[in-house]
Protein backbone atom coordinates (compact mmCIF):
# COMPACT_ATOMS: atom_id res chain seq x y z
CA UNK A 1 0.00 0.00 0.00
CA UNK A 2 2.78 2.28 0.97
CA UNK A 3 4.81 1.78 -2.02
CA UNK A 4 2.70 2.04 -4.92
CA UNK A 5 3.51 2.51 -8.13
CA UNK A 6 2.17 3.24 -11.25
CA UNK A 7 3.82 0.36 -13.25
CA UNK A 8 2.66 -2.73 -12.76
CA UNK A 9 4.60 -5.37 -12.29
CA UNK A 10 5.00 -8.67 -14.17
CA UNK A 11 3.98 -10.40 -11.07
CA UNK A 12 0.75 -8.31 -9.68
CA UNK A 13 -2.49 -10.33 -10.39
CA UNK A 14 -4.78 -8.49 -9.21
CA UNK A 15 -4.34 -4.33 -7.95
CA UNK A 16 -7.03 -2.28 -6.20
CA UNK A 17 -6.71 1.64 -5.96
CA UNK A 18 -9.13 3.39 -3.71
CA UNK A 19 -11.92 1.44 -4.54
CA UNK A 20 -15.31 2.67 -3.23
CA UNK A 21 -18.95 1.46 -3.06
CA UNK A 22 -21.65 3.33 -1.97
CA UNK A 23 -25.14 2.20 -1.78
CA UNK A 24 -28.37 4.88 -2.09
CA UNK A 25 -31.32 3.96 0.39
CA UNK A 26 -34.17 5.54 -1.37
CA UNK A 27 -35.80 8.51 0.54
CA UNK A 28 -39.50 8.64 1.44
CA UNK A 29 -41.96 11.40 1.68
CA UNK A 30 -40.43 12.90 4.75
CA UNK A 31 -37.07 10.69 4.89
CA UNK A 32 -34.04 11.94 3.08
CA UNK A 33 -32.46 10.19 1.15
CA UNK A 34 -29.09 8.08 2.83
CA UNK A 35 -25.74 7.00 1.14
CA UNK A 36 -23.77 4.03 2.90
CA UNK A 37 -20.17 3.92 2.22
CA UNK A 38 -19.88 0.00 2.37
CA UNK A 39 -16.11 0.29 1.12
CA UNK A 40 -14.24 3.46 1.87
CA UNK A 41 -11.40 3.50 -0.23
CA UNK A 42 -9.73 0.30 0.12
CA UNK A 43 -6.36 -0.01 -2.31
CA UNK A 44 -4.17 -3.23 -2.30
CA UNK A 45 -1.33 -5.34 -4.45
CA UNK A 46 -1.83 -9.08 -4.78
CA UNK A 47 1.19 -11.71 -6.69
CA UNK A 48 0.31 -14.23 -8.60
CA UNK A 49 0.05 -17.26 -6.69
CA UNK A 50 -0.33 -15.37 -3.19
CA UNK A 51 -3.06 -15.28 -0.71
CA UNK A 52 -4.85 -12.49 0.22
CA UNK A 53 -6.52 -12.55 3.27
CA UNK A 54 -9.54 -10.30 4.59
CA UNK A 55 -10.69 -9.98 7.83
CA UNK A 56 -13.12 -8.37 9.71
CA UNK A 57 -16.94 -8.60 11.37
CA UNK A 58 -20.23 -8.77 10.05
CA UNK A 59 -21.37 -5.12 8.12
CA UNK A 60 -17.31 -4.37 7.80
CA UNK A 61 -17.61 -4.23 3.86
CA UNK A 62 -15.52 -7.81 3.40
CA UNK A 63 -18.26 -8.86 1.06
CA UNK A 64 -19.00 -5.85 -0.79
CA UNK A 65 -15.21 -5.58 -1.63
CA UNK A 66 -15.73 -9.78 -2.83
CA UNK A 67 -19.00 -8.58 -5.07
CA UNK A 68 -16.57 -5.75 -6.96
CA UNK A 69 -13.52 -8.18 -7.51
CA UNK A 70 -15.86 -10.63 -9.11
CA UNK A 71 -17.89 -7.90 -11.15
CA UNK A 72 -20.79 -8.81 -9.41
CA UNK A 73 -21.27 -5.24 -8.14
CA UNK A 74 -20.42 -2.23 -9.79
CA UNK A 75 -17.84 -0.22 -7.69
CA UNK A 76 -18.45 3.55 -7.54
CA UNK A 77 -15.20 4.88 -7.47
CA UNK A 78 -11.68 3.62 -7.76
CA UNK A 79 -9.52 1.43 -10.43
CA UNK A 80 -9.75 -2.53 -10.29
CA UNK A 81 -6.99 -4.32 -12.35
CA UNK A 82 -6.61 -7.94 -12.44
CA UNK A 83 -3.62 -9.47 -14.52
CA UNK A 84 -2.44 -6.20 -15.95
CA UNK A 85 -5.44 -5.06 -17.67
CA UNK A 86 -7.79 -2.08 -16.16
CA UNK A 87 -11.03 -3.39 -16.15
CA UNK A 88 -13.82 -1.63 -17.42
CA UNK A 89 -16.80 -2.38 -15.16
CA UNK A 90 -19.17 -0.54 -16.62
CA UNK A 91 -22.97 -2.62 -16.68
CA UNK A 92 -22.23 -3.85 -20.39
CA UNK A 93 -18.30 -3.49 -20.86
CA UNK A 94 -17.54 -6.56 -19.46
CA UNK A 95 -16.08 -9.35 -22.05
CA UNK A 96 -16.28 -13.03 -21.58
CA UNK A 97 -13.13 -13.31 -21.53
CA UNK A 98 -12.49 -10.87 -18.17
CA UNK A 99 -15.10 -12.67 -16.46
CA UNK A 100 -13.63 -16.11 -16.65
CA UNK A 101 -10.44 -14.99 -15.03
CA UNK A 102 -12.12 -13.96 -11.73
CA UNK A 103 -14.27 -16.90 -10.08
CA UNK A 104 -15.96 -16.81 -6.90
CA UNK A 105 -16.79 -19.10 -3.98
CA UNK A 106 -19.50 -18.22 -1.50
CA UNK A 107 -20.04 -19.49 2.37
CA UNK A 108 -23.34 -21.72 2.27
CA UNK A 109 -22.54 -24.31 0.10
CA UNK A 110 -26.37 -25.14 0.55
CA UNK A 111 -27.73 -22.37 -1.16
CA UNK A 112 -24.96 -21.92 -4.04
CA UNK A 113 -26.05 -24.76 -6.08
CA UNK A 114 -29.58 -25.11 -7.91
CA UNK A 115 -31.15 -28.16 -6.01
CA UNK A 116 -32.62 -29.00 -8.80
CA UNK A 117 -29.47 -29.46 -11.34
CA UNK A 118 -27.19 -32.38 -11.39
CA UNK A 119 -23.44 -32.11 -10.35
CA UNK A 120 -22.20 -32.60 -13.74
CA UNK A 121 -24.81 -29.97 -15.53
CA UNK A 122 -23.33 -27.54 -12.56
CA UNK A 123 -19.81 -28.15 -13.45
CA UNK A 124 -20.74 -28.24 -17.42
CA UNK A 125 -23.17 -24.80 -17.42
CA UNK A 126 -19.93 -22.95 -17.76
CA UNK A 127 -18.72 -24.18 -20.52
CA UNK A 128 -21.52 -24.63 -22.36
CA UNK A 129 -22.28 -20.95 -22.11
CA UNK A 130 -18.49 -19.63 -22.83
CA UNK A 131 -16.84 -22.07 -24.78
CA UNK A 132 -17.79 -24.49 -27.78
CA UNK A 133 -16.68 -27.65 -27.00
CA UNK A 134 -19.24 -30.88 -27.51
CA UNK A 135 -21.00 -32.11 -24.36
CA UNK A 136 -18.79 -35.39 -24.62
CA UNK A 137 -15.72 -33.18 -24.21
CA UNK A 138 -17.50 -30.88 -21.52
CA UNK A 139 -18.76 -34.13 -20.19
CA UNK A 140 -14.81 -35.23 -19.83
CA UNK A 141 -13.50 -32.24 -18.24
CA UNK A 142 -16.01 -32.11 -15.60
CA UNK A 143 -15.39 -35.92 -14.80
CA UNK A 144 -11.68 -34.48 -14.35
CA UNK A 145 -12.39 -31.48 -12.09
CA UNK A 146 -14.86 -33.91 -10.13
CA UNK A 147 -11.39 -36.53 -9.43
CA UNK A 148 -9.42 -32.65 -8.54
CA UNK A 149 -11.36 -31.88 -5.93
CA UNK A 150 -11.63 -35.21 -4.36
CA UNK A 151 -14.81 -36.28 -5.97
CA UNK A 152 -15.08 -39.12 -8.57
CA UNK A 153 -17.16 -39.48 -11.95
CA UNK A 154 -19.46 -41.79 -9.98
CA UNK A 155 -21.29 -37.97 -8.41
CA UNK A 156 -21.74 -37.11 -12.16
CA UNK A 157 -25.15 -37.49 -12.20
CA UNK A 158 -26.08 -36.79 -8.66
CA UNK A 159 -27.96 -34.36 -7.10
CA UNK A 160 -26.81 -31.55 -4.35
CA UNK A 161 -28.99 -32.77 -1.83
CA UNK A 162 -27.02 -36.27 -2.18
CA UNK A 163 -24.17 -34.54 -0.34
CA UNK A 164 -22.60 -33.54 3.25
CA UNK A 165 -21.57 -29.73 3.54
CA UNK A 166 -17.77 -30.20 2.69
CA UNK A 167 -18.61 -32.35 -0.35
CA UNK A 168 -21.14 -29.60 -1.31
CA UNK A 169 -18.03 -27.27 -1.46
CA UNK A 170 -15.54 -29.00 -3.10
CA UNK A 171 -18.41 -29.39 -5.70
CA UNK A 172 -18.51 -25.07 -5.51
CA UNK A 173 -14.94 -25.49 -6.07
CA UNK A 174 -14.41 -27.35 -8.79
CA UNK A 175 -17.40 -25.34 -10.19
CA UNK A 176 -15.44 -22.16 -9.60
CA UNK A 177 -11.92 -23.79 -11.53
CA UNK A 178 -14.07 -24.87 -14.76
CA UNK A 179 -12.92 -21.99 -16.59
CA UNK A 180 -9.26 -22.26 -15.87
CA UNK A 181 -9.52 -18.53 -13.49
CA UNK A 182 -6.51 -17.03 -12.45
CA UNK A 183 -7.99 -15.52 -9.33
CA UNK A 184 -10.37 -17.03 -7.08
CA UNK A 185 -12.21 -15.23 -4.42
CA UNK A 186 -13.53 -17.47 -1.51
CA UNK A 187 -16.15 -15.72 0.62
CA UNK A 188 -15.84 -17.80 3.96
CA UNK A 189 -15.58 -20.76 2.41
CA UNK A 190 -15.25 -23.04 5.26
CA UNK A 191 -17.08 -21.04 8.29
CA UNK A 192 -20.33 -23.35 7.23
CA UNK A 193 -18.05 -26.13 8.10
CA UNK A 194 -17.21 -28.83 10.98
CA UNK A 195 -13.78 -28.78 12.16
CA UNK A 196 -12.47 -31.50 10.39
CA UNK A 197 -14.27 -30.99 7.28
CA UNK A 198 -12.14 -27.28 7.55
CA UNK A 199 -9.30 -28.91 7.48
CA UNK A 200 -9.45 -31.42 4.43
CA UNK A 201 -11.57 -28.64 2.49
CA UNK A 202 -7.90 -25.91 3.13
CA UNK A 203 -6.08 -28.73 2.33
CA UNK A 204 -7.54 -29.09 -0.33
CA UNK A 205 -7.88 -25.21 -1.63
CA UNK A 206 -3.62 -25.21 -0.63
CA UNK A 207 -3.29 -28.61 -3.25
CA UNK A 208 -5.03 -26.61 -5.97
CA UNK A 209 -3.01 -22.94 -5.27
CA UNK A 210 0.35 -25.67 -6.27
CA UNK A 211 -0.89 -27.03 -8.95
CA UNK A 212 -2.66 -24.45 -11.30
CA UNK A 213 -0.96 -21.69 -9.51
CA UNK A 214 -4.22 -19.45 -8.00
CA UNK A 215 -4.53 -16.44 -6.61
CA UNK A 216 -6.59 -16.31 -3.69
CA UNK A 217 -8.44 -13.51 -2.13
CA UNK A 218 -9.49 -15.26 0.99
CA UNK A 219 -12.54 -13.75 3.00
CA UNK A 220 -12.39 -14.87 6.60
CA UNK A 221 -13.54 -14.02 10.18
CA UNK A 222 -11.64 -16.72 11.88
CA UNK A 223 -8.46 -15.51 12.74
CA UNK A 224 -6.75 -19.11 13.34
CA UNK A 225 -7.70 -20.07 9.39
CA UNK A 226 -6.19 -16.82 8.20
CA UNK A 227 -3.26 -17.20 10.27
CA UNK A 228 -2.83 -20.79 8.67
CA UNK A 229 -3.80 -20.34 4.90
CA UNK A 230 -2.35 -16.18 4.22
CA UNK A 231 0.73 -15.00 2.79
CA UNK A 232 -0.94 -11.27 3.28
CA UNK A 233 -3.61 -9.76 5.41
CA UNK A 234 -5.80 -6.69 5.74
CA UNK A 235 -8.25 -6.16 8.22
CA UNK A 236 -11.39 -4.14 7.58
CA UNK A 237 -13.28 -2.06 10.03
CA UNK A 238 -16.18 0.03 8.98
CA UNK A 239 -15.73 0.09 5.34
CA UNK A 240 -11.67 0.86 5.69
CA UNK A 241 -8.50 -1.25 5.43
CA UNK A 242 -7.39 -0.60 9.21
CA UNK A 243 -4.41 -2.89 8.73
CA UNK A 244 -2.76 -4.34 5.88
CA UNK A 245 0.57 -6.17 5.75
CA UNK A 246 2.60 -9.58 5.43
CA UNK A 247 0.92 -12.64 8.26
CA UNK A 248 3.91 -12.16 10.07
CA UNK A 249 3.92 -8.45 10.27
CA UNK A 250 0.25 -8.10 10.79
CA UNK A 251 0.09 -11.07 13.57
CA UNK A 252 3.26 -10.16 15.42
CA UNK A 253 3.01 -5.81 15.27
CA UNK A 254 -0.73 -5.27 14.76
CA UNK A 255 -0.86 -1.60 14.61
CA UNK A 256 -4.42 -0.52 14.93
CA UNK A 257 -6.66 -1.02 18.06
CA UNK A 258 -9.38 -2.68 16.42
CA UNK A 259 -6.66 -5.52 15.38
CA UNK A 260 -5.47 -5.58 18.79
CA UNK A 261 -8.98 -5.67 19.94
CA UNK A 262 -9.56 -8.79 17.59
CA UNK A 263 -6.82 -11.14 18.59
CA UNK A 264 -7.76 -10.64 22.02
CA UNK A 265 -10.73 -11.97 21.69
CA UNK A 266 -10.03 -14.82 19.62
CA UNK A 267 -10.11 -17.95 21.74
CA UNK A 268 -6.63 -19.31 23.21
CA UNK A 269 -6.76 -23.67 22.70
CA UNK A 270 -3.29 -23.75 23.96
CA UNK A 271 -2.29 -25.74 27.07
CA UNK A 272 -0.70 -23.01 28.84
CA UNK A 273 -3.70 -20.35 28.32
CA UNK A 274 -5.97 -23.07 29.85
CA UNK A 275 -3.45 -23.88 32.37
CA UNK A 276 -3.66 -19.81 33.64
CA UNK A 277 -7.63 -19.93 33.10
CA UNK A 278 -8.09 -22.96 35.31
CA UNK A 279 -5.68 -21.61 37.66
CA UNK A 280 -6.95 -17.81 37.64
CA UNK A 281 -10.86 -19.87 38.71
CA UNK A 282 -9.40 -21.68 41.65
CA UNK A 283 -7.99 -18.57 43.03
CA UNK A 284 -11.13 -16.76 42.68
CA UNK A 285 -13.07 -19.92 44.21
CA UNK A 286 -10.84 -20.08 47.41
CA UNK A 287 -11.05 -16.22 47.95
CA UNK B 1 -25.91 -35.43 44.83
CA UNK B 2 -25.35 -34.35 41.09
CA UNK B 3 -27.03 -31.44 39.56
CA UNK B 4 -27.97 -33.17 36.79
CA UNK B 5 -27.47 -36.60 35.88
CA UNK B 6 -27.42 -38.86 32.98
CA UNK B 7 -26.81 -42.39 32.70
CA UNK B 8 -27.40 -44.36 29.51
CA UNK B 9 -29.17 -41.91 27.35
CA UNK B 10 -30.79 -43.20 24.07
CA UNK B 11 -32.19 -41.04 21.89
CA UNK B 12 -33.85 -42.52 18.43
CA UNK B 13 -35.28 -41.17 15.35
CA UNK B 14 -37.50 -43.75 13.06
CA UNK B 15 -36.47 -43.53 9.28
CA UNK B 16 -37.35 -45.02 6.44
CA UNK B 17 -34.93 -47.50 6.73
CA UNK B 18 -35.61 -48.13 10.92
CA UNK B 19 -34.37 -46.41 13.86
CA UNK B 20 -31.79 -44.12 13.83
CA UNK B 21 -29.77 -43.97 16.91
CA UNK B 22 -29.15 -39.88 17.39
CA UNK B 23 -27.70 -40.30 21.08
CA UNK B 24 -26.40 -44.07 21.93
CA UNK B 25 -26.25 -44.88 25.35
CA UNK B 26 -24.55 -41.46 26.31
CA UNK B 27 -23.88 -40.69 30.46
CA UNK B 28 -22.49 -37.60 31.98
CA UNK B 29 -23.52 -35.67 35.35
CA UNK B 30 -23.11 -32.05 36.07
CA UNK B 31 -22.70 -31.04 39.76
CA UNK B 32 -23.59 -27.34 40.99
CA UNK B 33 -21.32 -24.63 40.10
CA UNK B 34 -19.74 -27.03 37.56
CA UNK B 35 -19.23 -25.73 33.91
CA UNK B 36 -19.35 -28.94 31.57
CA UNK B 37 -18.65 -28.49 28.04
CA UNK B 38 -20.08 -30.76 25.32
CA UNK B 39 -17.87 -30.60 22.12
CA UNK B 40 -18.92 -32.54 18.71
CA UNK B 41 -19.13 -31.98 14.77
CA UNK B 42 -22.32 -31.82 13.35
CA UNK B 43 -24.31 -34.58 13.79
CA UNK B 44 -23.16 -36.18 17.14
CA UNK B 45 -26.21 -35.52 18.94
CA UNK B 46 -25.23 -33.21 21.39
CA UNK B 47 -27.46 -30.78 20.93
CA UNK B 48 -29.87 -33.59 21.04
CA UNK B 49 -29.21 -35.40 24.16
CA UNK B 50 -29.64 -31.55 26.11
CA UNK B 51 -33.29 -31.77 24.58
CA UNK B 52 -34.31 -34.70 25.40
CA UNK B 53 -33.18 -33.54 29.34
CA UNK B 54 -35.54 -30.74 28.43
CA UNK B 55 -38.40 -32.97 26.78
CA UNK B 56 -38.05 -30.35 24.07
CA UNK B 57 -37.91 -33.16 21.17
CA UNK B 58 -40.81 -33.90 18.98
CA UNK B 59 -42.97 -37.01 19.92
CA UNK B 60 -41.27 -39.15 17.49
CA UNK B 61 -38.43 -39.40 19.07
CA UNK B 62 -38.09 -43.35 20.93
CA UNK B 63 -36.00 -41.38 24.84
CA UNK B 64 -34.65 -44.17 26.84
CA UNK B 65 -32.27 -43.53 29.67
CA UNK B 66 -31.39 -46.06 33.32
CA UNK B 67 -31.40 -42.47 34.88
CA UNK B 68 -32.69 -39.22 34.23
CA UNK B 69 -32.10 -37.00 37.13
CA UNK B 70 -32.41 -33.57 37.73
CA UNK B 71 -31.64 -32.89 41.40
CA UNK B 72 -32.66 -36.26 42.01
CA UNK B 73 -35.34 -36.10 40.58
CA UNK B 74 -36.74 -38.10 38.11
CA UNK B 75 -37.46 -36.22 34.88
CA UNK B 76 -38.68 -39.22 32.66
CA UNK B 77 -41.87 -39.90 34.56
CA UNK B 78 -42.76 -35.94 35.32
CA UNK B 79 -45.70 -34.83 33.49
CA UNK B 80 -45.83 -31.71 31.10
CA UNK B 81 -47.71 -29.33 33.44
CA UNK B 82 -44.83 -30.32 36.64
CA UNK B 83 -41.90 -30.03 33.55
CA UNK B 84 -43.33 -26.69 32.75
CA UNK B 85 -42.87 -25.53 35.80
CA UNK B 86 -39.08 -26.77 35.89
CA UNK B 87 -38.22 -25.58 32.19
CA UNK B 88 -37.49 -22.05 32.23
CA UNK B 89 -37.01 -21.26 36.07
CA UNK B 90 -34.66 -24.40 37.19
CA UNK B 91 -33.30 -25.53 33.91
CA UNK B 92 -33.11 -22.84 31.52
CA UNK B 93 -31.88 -22.76 27.60
CA UNK B 94 -29.89 -20.61 25.75
CA UNK B 95 -30.10 -21.59 21.63
CA UNK B 96 -27.32 -20.61 18.59
CA UNK B 97 -30.00 -18.34 16.78
CA UNK B 98 -30.36 -15.46 19.10
CA UNK B 99 -32.60 -13.77 16.87
CA UNK B 100 -34.78 -16.38 15.63
CA UNK B 101 -35.40 -17.82 19.59
CA UNK B 102 -37.09 -14.48 20.25
CA UNK B 103 -40.32 -14.10 19.67
CA UNK B 104 -40.70 -11.53 16.42
CA UNK B 105 -44.49 -10.31 17.57
CA UNK B 106 -43.78 -8.95 20.87
CA UNK B 107 -41.41 -6.47 22.75
CA UNK B 108 -38.47 -8.04 24.39
CA UNK B 109 -39.44 -6.11 27.59
CA UNK B 110 -43.00 -8.37 27.03
CA UNK B 111 -40.60 -11.43 26.47
CA UNK B 112 -38.72 -11.06 29.78
CA UNK B 113 -41.63 -10.06 32.30
CA UNK B 114 -44.00 -13.40 30.66
CA UNK B 115 -41.24 -15.59 32.32
CA UNK B 116 -41.42 -13.45 35.89
CA UNK B 117 -45.22 -13.39 35.71
CA UNK B 118 -45.02 -17.10 34.71
CA UNK B 119 -42.92 -18.85 37.21
CA UNK B 120 -42.51 -16.28 39.91
CA UNK B 121 -45.77 -14.56 39.74
CA UNK B 122 -44.21 -11.05 40.19
CA UNK B 123 -46.92 -8.10 39.95
CA UNK B 124 -46.68 -5.74 36.68
CA UNK B 125 -44.62 -2.85 38.86
CA UNK B 126 -41.61 -5.48 40.51
CA UNK B 127 -41.91 -7.36 36.96
CA UNK B 128 -40.79 -4.29 35.65
CA UNK B 129 -38.16 -3.55 38.18
CA UNK B 130 -36.79 -6.81 37.69
CA UNK B 131 -36.90 -6.60 33.71
CA UNK B 132 -34.40 -3.40 34.01
CA UNK B 133 -32.45 -4.66 36.72
CA UNK B 134 -31.70 -8.22 34.36
CA UNK B 135 -30.89 -5.89 31.56
CA UNK B 136 -28.69 -4.10 33.32
CA UNK B 137 -27.09 -7.17 34.16
CA UNK B 138 -26.58 -8.93 30.89
CA UNK B 139 -25.18 -5.47 29.55
CA UNK B 140 -27.94 -3.66 27.60
CA UNK B 141 -27.38 -0.03 26.82
CA UNK B 142 -30.71 1.74 28.07
CA UNK B 143 -32.20 -1.11 29.71
CA UNK B 144 -35.46 1.27 30.03
CA UNK B 145 -35.67 1.87 26.09
CA UNK B 146 -34.71 -1.47 25.38
CA UNK B 147 -37.84 -3.15 27.43
CA UNK B 148 -40.18 -1.50 24.17
CA UNK B 149 -37.91 -2.99 21.32
CA UNK B 150 -38.61 -5.49 19.31
CA UNK B 151 -36.11 -8.35 18.22
CA UNK B 152 -35.46 -6.99 15.11
CA UNK B 153 -34.43 -3.58 15.86
CA UNK B 154 -31.67 -4.73 18.23
CA UNK B 155 -28.25 -6.78 16.60
CA UNK B 156 -27.26 -10.43 17.01
CA UNK B 157 -25.08 -9.72 20.00
CA UNK B 158 -27.81 -7.51 22.21
CA UNK B 159 -31.14 -10.58 21.24
CA UNK B 160 -28.60 -12.83 22.99
CA UNK B 161 -27.89 -10.78 25.70
CA UNK B 162 -31.70 -10.82 26.07
CA UNK B 163 -31.92 -14.05 25.87
CA UNK B 164 -29.26 -14.67 28.33
CA UNK B 165 -31.43 -12.28 30.32
CA UNK B 166 -34.41 -14.21 30.15
CA UNK B 167 -32.78 -17.47 31.03
CA UNK B 168 -31.65 -15.99 34.08
CA UNK B 169 -34.55 -14.49 34.87
CA UNK B 170 -35.47 -16.85 38.18
CA UNK B 171 -32.06 -17.59 39.23
CA UNK B 172 -31.69 -21.43 37.34
CA UNK B 173 -29.93 -24.11 39.21
CA UNK B 174 -28.71 -24.67 35.67
CA UNK B 175 -28.32 -23.17 32.33
CA UNK B 176 -27.63 -25.08 29.36
CA UNK B 177 -26.20 -22.85 26.47
CA UNK B 178 -26.59 -24.67 23.01
CA UNK B 179 -23.75 -22.75 20.51
CA UNK B 180 -24.05 -19.28 21.97
CA UNK B 181 -21.90 -17.31 20.38
CA UNK B 182 -21.56 -19.68 16.80
CA UNK B 183 -23.78 -16.89 15.10
CA UNK B 184 -21.55 -14.27 16.08
CA UNK B 185 -18.67 -11.99 15.48
CA UNK B 186 -15.35 -12.93 17.32
CA UNK B 187 -15.74 -9.63 19.45
CA UNK B 188 -18.93 -9.92 20.39
CA UNK B 189 -18.22 -13.65 21.03
CA UNK B 190 -15.53 -12.41 23.31
CA UNK B 191 -18.23 -10.56 25.44
CA UNK B 192 -21.33 -12.72 25.54
CA UNK B 193 -18.85 -15.73 26.62
CA UNK B 194 -17.31 -13.20 29.29
CA UNK B 195 -20.87 -12.39 30.32
CA UNK B 196 -22.10 -16.00 30.68
CA UNK B 197 -18.93 -17.11 32.71
CA UNK B 198 -19.06 -14.31 35.16
CA UNK B 199 -23.06 -14.93 35.68
CA UNK B 200 -22.13 -18.42 36.24
CA UNK B 201 -19.39 -17.62 38.91
CA UNK B 202 -21.77 -15.22 40.81
CA UNK B 203 -24.78 -17.29 41.14
CA UNK B 204 -22.97 -20.95 41.28
CA UNK B 205 -25.34 -22.38 38.44
CA UNK B 206 -24.27 -25.48 36.57
CA UNK B 207 -23.65 -24.71 33.03
CA UNK B 208 -23.48 -26.96 29.82
CA UNK B 209 -21.79 -25.56 27.42
CA UNK B 210 -22.59 -27.40 23.90
CA UNK B 211 -20.24 -26.61 20.74
CA UNK B 212 -17.97 -27.16 18.16
CA UNK B 213 -15.08 -24.87 19.16
CA UNK B 214 -12.75 -26.13 20.63
CA UNK B 215 -11.18 -22.95 21.42
CA UNK B 216 -14.18 -22.11 22.92
CA UNK B 217 -14.01 -25.15 25.24
CA UNK B 218 -10.75 -24.02 26.16
CA UNK B 219 -11.97 -20.58 27.46
CA UNK B 220 -14.57 -22.00 29.40
CA UNK B 221 -14.92 -25.70 30.75
CA UNK B 222 -13.84 -27.27 33.49
CA UNK B 223 -14.45 -30.63 32.20
CA UNK B 224 -15.12 -31.65 28.69
CA UNK B 225 -17.36 -34.56 26.90
CA UNK B 226 -16.28 -35.41 23.76
CA UNK B 227 -19.16 -37.15 21.37
CA UNK B 228 -19.02 -38.45 18.08
CA UNK B 229 -21.76 -39.93 16.63
CA UNK B 230 -24.26 -40.19 19.27
CA UNK B 231 -21.52 -41.74 21.15
CA UNK B 232 -19.46 -40.38 24.26
CA UNK B 233 -15.65 -40.92 22.98
CA UNK B 234 -13.77 -39.05 26.25
CA UNK B 235 -14.13 -37.84 28.92
CA UNK B 236 -11.80 -35.09 30.92
CA UNK B 237 -11.20 -32.09 32.44
CA UNK B 238 -9.99 -29.57 30.06
CA UNK B 239 -6.51 -29.37 31.07
CA UNK B 240 -6.10 -33.29 30.30
CA UNK B 241 -7.90 -33.18 27.62
CA UNK B 242 -5.89 -30.59 25.89
CA UNK B 243 -2.56 -31.78 26.90
CA UNK B 244 -2.96 -35.74 27.19
CA UNK B 245 -5.76 -36.64 24.97
CA UNK B 246 -7.00 -40.49 25.24
CA UNK B 247 -9.25 -41.06 22.54
CA UNK B 248 -7.91 -41.43 19.06
CA UNK B 249 -10.92 -39.05 17.96
CA UNK B 250 -10.21 -36.00 20.48
CA UNK B 251 -6.27 -36.56 19.18
CA UNK B 252 -7.32 -36.09 15.40
CA UNK B 253 -10.14 -32.90 16.41
CA UNK B 254 -6.97 -30.94 18.32
CA UNK B 255 -4.92 -31.83 15.27
CA UNK B 256 -7.24 -30.48 12.85
CA UNK B 257 -7.19 -26.80 14.59
CA UNK B 258 -5.27 -24.62 12.01
CA UNK B 259 -3.11 -23.45 15.02
CA UNK B 260 -1.71 -26.58 15.32
CA UNK B 261 -0.50 -26.65 12.01
CA UNK B 262 2.63 -28.61 11.73
CA UNK B 263 4.61 -28.14 7.93
CA UNK B 264 1.93 -26.52 4.81
CA UNK B 265 -0.92 -29.25 5.17
CA UNK B 266 -3.02 -29.60 7.95
CA UNK B 267 -3.73 -32.87 9.86
CA UNK B 268 -6.96 -34.71 8.93
CA UNK B 269 -9.17 -36.53 10.68
CA UNK B 270 -8.56 -39.56 9.25
CA UNK B 271 -4.76 -39.57 9.64
CA UNK B 272 -5.83 -40.65 13.33
CA UNK B 273 -9.59 -41.69 13.24
CA UNK B 274 -11.06 -44.55 10.87
CA UNK B 275 -14.43 -42.94 11.43
CA UNK B 276 -15.73 -46.06 13.68
CA UNK B 277 -16.98 -44.97 17.40
CA UNK B 278 -14.51 -46.66 19.64
CA UNK B 279 -16.67 -48.35 21.78
CA UNK B 280 -18.20 -51.69 20.24
CA UNK B 281 -19.32 -50.61 16.63
CA UNK B 282 -22.56 -52.65 16.45
CA UNK B 283 -24.02 -52.02 13.20
CA UNK B 284 -26.02 -49.38 12.88
CA UNK B 285 -29.55 -49.46 11.30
Amino acid sequence: MNKSTDIMTENTMLEVRNIKRDYELPGGLFKPKKIIHAVKGVSFKLERGKTLAIVGESGCGKSTLARMLTFIDEPTGGDLLIDGNKMDTRPGHLTAEMRQKVQIVFQNPYGSLNPRQKIGDVLGEPLAINTSMTAEERRHRANEMLIKVGLGPEHYNRYPHMFSGGQRQRIAIARALMMNPKLLVLDEPVSALDLSVQAQVLNLLADLQDEFGLTYVFISHDLSVVRYIADEVMVMYFGEAVEYGTRDEVFSDPKHEYTRTLFKATPKADVESIRARVAKKKAAAAA
Amino acid sequence: MALLQIENLTVQFETATGWFKAVDGVSMSVEKGEVLAIVGESGSGKSVAMLAVMGLLPWTAKITADKLLFEGRDMQGISAAERRKLIGKDIAMIFQEPVASLNPCFTVGFQIEEVLRVHLGLDKKARRARAIELFNQVGLPNPEERMHSFPHQMSGGQCQRVMIAIAIACNPKLLIADEPTTALDVTIQKQILDLIMSLQMKTGMGLIMITHDMGVVAETADRVVVQYKGRKMEEADVLSLFENPKSNYTKALLAALPENATGDRLTTVSAFFDGNPEPAPEARA
